[in-house]
């Protein structure tokens, strides 16, 4: 019972996760671009329960905050008169799950450099980057697990050839390819074929190293008493490969894989510094996370770390799923019921 | 007598130890009898202490003729002295190793006067045979100096004749109105030293970081003590230097100069701020905020010099393009020739914004190539069109564009208007502008898209390949005199971005600016040049070669030991006084 809830828990968080992504433009309060120039690096909203005069209400309602005079981005509330948030507020972009009057503003997350709204830009942004990074993720291991199964399964030349170019993948100077494909794309890229490129690239680039731990693997889980049981029946090698050695990479896929995804998300934020990535206005965690990398960023406003912290609790959720999944599979494979 | 009794007092000083010396830099030598020093008018300080400073990048070489980029010229600037100088504040030229300078009545003359007794920082002495060793060396095709250019005046190079041991005439084709400033920054080399490696054709191998410290001499402040790969490089006292203070000390006051390579401008403030650097040379605005808020708790002060040489402007391709290679763009291009639809573009655009956003509001807006920072030469006539979109609106009706029913704007053909604008994505402020710029475009209905590049691929579609639409860069810095800026305006300029291989003015205006800037090149008296080159400003305004934007501000800071600080708003910002800067309270700031 135990595990079932912690499965249904997490399924749930990652549902949730997802569903507003998905969604962002129904939980996103603004759209992703939309500048509110007088409110550049604006902290995030405080939300109201209780007003001036004491009274509570039930709906929290925020102040508009103006800009504190002489000081560059600095700003106060002005709590003269409180906006009610409005639930399911229809716009002229469509219906927003959270809404206030136009004369505040709801920026959750605080805003950027260009007083962007950072909560809607984290949604919109995973959209893109998640999807990049699991397309990536998902090709990169594809390719690793049949380079590393077959390399580690049949060894000899097979593996040499595989290993030697899995070597020339880590040791290739990338940057120059990705400055040679940059030069020979068109300067603008539309983001769908920016998506493709990018989990193309990335996955290209990233499958040497898990081929590399699920050769290890298949070399251990082939020697295996039982799977050299199974030869002794007469099984073929491939069957070997698929029935009795590949299931026992699956924990060192699963563990790639999580700690994959965070990774090339970020490594879109490089690709972007190359002119490969999401370019601006269109958010992409990874290029959000490239302006928390300036000292004064970091020194001066904290709330821009939000989509490292999204990429973290994120990356989280997919870890435990993943895991609390390879448990129960683990068991059912014993023949070991739910406790 | 007066000298005696300076001798005397210096003697007293190091004997009773006044000035004691934390490093093995050498004393400062004695005065001697026919020395014609030049007298600093500034405080007078203490002797010791290593002023640190940290180098965002390792300086590439110590050879002031091939020089070319910053660190190495901030380090050359210290050790090598030029014949007259640009006083970085006031803007105005003042003696050097020329005493005095006199330009002949038809203007293409000058008989420079050499300081006597002056000596090399080896203790070699120093003579007109210096001087026209080291105009031989610029001038020699062959070295490939950047300075050749400057030095050459109608298509001729300036000739140095020697007259005597101390006087030096220099013979021009023609006129030359930027007159004496052509000597600020012509290092004077030690012929001594470098004769036979010149001879010997390996002049450019003479002079590098790897030179040893006792083969290099120069006329500057400081002479080189030592260098480190990717640590440090740093500077001792020239004990032979030319000038003294009021009082008759010898300078320069600091023991050393440390230069420490910190690897980016993030490093360079985080040692700024913990005290292990005493001064900070130009930081980005983005930086103020964080670093003011600790300025009372560290003991530092940061120095606001209000805007800057630096023009950051939005311009289009408008070369010649092969018609086959690249027809999306020469499709667009009717557009961005089109003076209506750049003058459109300029109206749209928020520059209050940008210097807001990009600059944290320390910087002007501009409309013109001139900034604010340039107080001699900008003209202040020129109109200052406040963002208007309905006018903007109106150029492009005129111009035959109109906009479809959700708004987007098209062309005569009905093709929606749609481009990018490429930056370098190093450059977060540049960034910052074209983005905020695509966002005022959107307001016309243009669909502008921003694709940052690395730098060299920026570089190489402006100059090389002319594959781009728009592009936001920036220039200037260098001198305030409008003959630095001679290859951007002049239509065979090297830097002449918008069409960069025009052999001859492409339009009538520009054939108009060539003749106005050849003429304010050979008129000598400032108003009338003045008259001349406000001209040209409005010419380049009114035609929209670039669309201008903003001058940030020189920000720059030292600790509160750093005595004499003086920073000025062009380069270099805070060490172009370095002789006279002295630390308050000795040896807290010193190099490990």
């Amino acid at each position: 019972m135990l595990m079932h809830r912690k499965i249904f828990a997490i399924a749930m968080a990652f549902a949730a996760v997802h569903c507003g992504i998905l969604f962002a433009g129904f939980f996103a309060p603004y759209m992703p671009s939309a500048q509110h120039r007088e409110h550049a690096y604006a902290r995030p909203t405080k939300l109201h329960f209780v007003d001036a005069q004491g009274q509570v209400h039930i709906r929290p309602f925020v102040y508009p905050s103006v800009p504190v005079e002489g000081e560059g981005f600095q700003y106060r509330e002005d709590p003269s008169s409180g906006y009610p948030i409005r639930f399911l507020s229809r716009k002229s972009d469509g219906i927003h799950l959270l809404a206030v009057d136009s004369q505040a503003d709801l920026f959750l997350f605080g805003t950027d450099g260009y007083g962007r709204d950072i909560f809607s830009r984290l949604l919109f942004g995973g959209r893109i980057s998640l999807l990049a990074a699991m397309v990536a993720t998902l090709l990169s291991l594809l390719i690793g697990v049949a380079a590393g199964g077959i390399a580690g399964h049949f060894g000899g030349a097979v593996d040499a050839v595989i290993m030697r170019s899995s070597e020339l993948v880590l040791a290739l100077p990338w940057i120059y390819l990705l400055l040679a494909i940059r030069g020979s794309l068109p300067l603008h890229v539309e983001p769908t074929r920016t998506l493709i490129l990018l989990s193309a690239v990335i996955g290209a680039m990233g499958w040497a190293r898990p081929a590399r731990l699920i050769r290890g693997v298949v070399l251990s889980a082939r020697e295996r008493p039982f799977v050299s049981a199974a030869r002794g029946f007469g099984a073929s090698e491939w069957y070997l490969l698929r029935r009795h050695v590949l299931p026992q990479t699956l924990g060192v896929i699963t563990a790639q894989a999580v700690t994959l995804i965070p990774q090339f998300v970020a490594a879109e934020a490089t690709l972007s510094f190359l002119g490969l990535g999401i370019g601006e206005p269109v958010p992409s965690w990874g290029n959000m996370l490239s302006a928390f990398q300036q000292f004064q960023t970091v020194s001066s406003y904290w709330w821009m770390a939000a989509p490292l912290v999204a990429l973290v609790a994120v990356s989280l959720t997919y870890f435990v799923l993943a895991d609390a999944l390879h448990q129960a599979g683990a068991r059912i494979n014993s023949g070991q019921s739910y406790a | 007598m007066r000298k005696l009794a300076i001798f005397s007092l210096l003697a007293f000083r190091a004997i009773s130890g006044i000035d004691s010396y934390a490093s093995s830099a050498p004393a400062p030598e004695r005065i001697q009898r026919g020395e014609e020093l030049q007298v600093s008018s500034a405080e007078v300080g203490r002797y010791g202490g290593t002023l640190v400073v940290g180098q965002r990048a390792e300086p590439k070489t110590l050879n002031p003729v091939t020089a070319t980029d910053g660190p190495s010229r901030e380090v050359i600037g210290r050790m090598m002295a030029d014949l007259v100088h640009i006083n970085r504040v006031t803007q105005q030229t003042e003696p050097a190793l020329a005493s005095s300078w006199k330009l002949s009545t038809d203007g293409r003359s000058f008989t420079v006067k050499l300081r006597q007794g002056v000596r090399f920082s080896d203790g070699y002495p120093f003579s007109a045979d210096d001087v026209v060793f080291s105009f031989r060396v610029y001038l020699d095709e062959k070295v490939h100096s950047p300075n050749r250019d400057l030095l050459t005046i109608g298509g001729k190079p300036i000739s140095a004749v020697k007259i005597d041991d101390h006087t030096v005439r220099f013979d021009m084709s023609q006129p030359y109105a930027a007159a004496e400033r052509i000597f600020d920054s012509v290092a004077i080399l030690p012929q001594h030293l470098l004769l036979k490696s010149y001879e010997q054709g390996s002049f450019a191998q003479a002079l590098t970081l790897n030179t040893a410290p006792d083969t290099i001499a120069g006329l500057g402040p400081f002479r080189l003590k030592q260098y480190l790969p990717g640590q440090r490089l740093v500077l001792e006292r020239n004990p032979f230097y030319w000038k003294a203070d009021r009082d008759g000390h010898r300078l320069p006051y600091l023991d050393e100069i440390a230069f420490l390579f910190v690897g980016n401008e993030d490093a360079q403030i985080l040692r700024f701020q913990s005290g292990e650097t005493s001064v900070i040379s130009r930081f980005s605005p983005d930086n103020y905020p964080a670093m003011a808020r600790e300025q009372q708790n560290r003991g530092y002060d940061l120095v606001d010099l209000g805007p800057s040489l630096e023009y950051n402007f939005l311009f289009f391709n408008l070369n010649e393009l092969p018609p086959d290679k690249f027809q999306q763009i020469s499709r667009e291009q009717p557009w961005f020739r089109d003076l209506r639809f750049r003058q459109a573009i300029s109206l749209a655009i928020d520059r209050r914004s940008i210097v807001k956003l990009a600059f944290g509001g320390r910087g002007v807006p501009i409309w013109g190539n001139v900034t604010p920072g340039n107080k001699l030469w900008i003209n202040r006539e020129l109109p200052h069109p406040e963002r208007s979109i309905p006018q903007a609106k109106d150029l492009l009706r005129s111009a035959g564009f109109s906009w479809d029913e959700k708004g987007k704007l098209l062309d005569l053909e009905r093709k929606p208007v749609e481009f990018t604008i490429i930056t370098s994505s190093s450059n977060a402020q540049r960034v910052k502008m074209a983005t905020l710029i695509a966002d005022d475009l959107a307001q016309l209905g243009m669909s502008v898209h921003v694709v940052p590049l690395e730098f060299r691929a920026v570089m190489d579609r402006v100059f090389q390949s002319n594959d781009y639409d728009a592009c936001v860069l920036g220039l200037g810095g260098g001198d305030a005199d409008p003959n630095g800026d001679m290859n951007v305006w002049m239509s065979n300029g090297s830097t002449h971005l918008w069409n960069m291989h025009e052999t001859k003015p492409a339009t009538p205006w520009e054939a108009e600016l060539d003749a106005l800037l050849n003429r304010q090149l050979v008129t000598l008296e400032y108003k009338k040049r003045k008259r001349i080159y406000d001209e040209a400003q409005a010419l380049i305004a009114n035609n929209l070669p670039f669309i201008f934007l903003a001058s940030p501000n020189v920000l720059v800071g030292a600790t509160k030991q750093v005595a004499n600080f003086r920073p000025a708003p062009l380069e270099p910002y805070v060490l172009w006084n370095a002789d006279e800067l002295y630390l308050r309270q000795q040896g807290v700031a010193t190099a490990k």
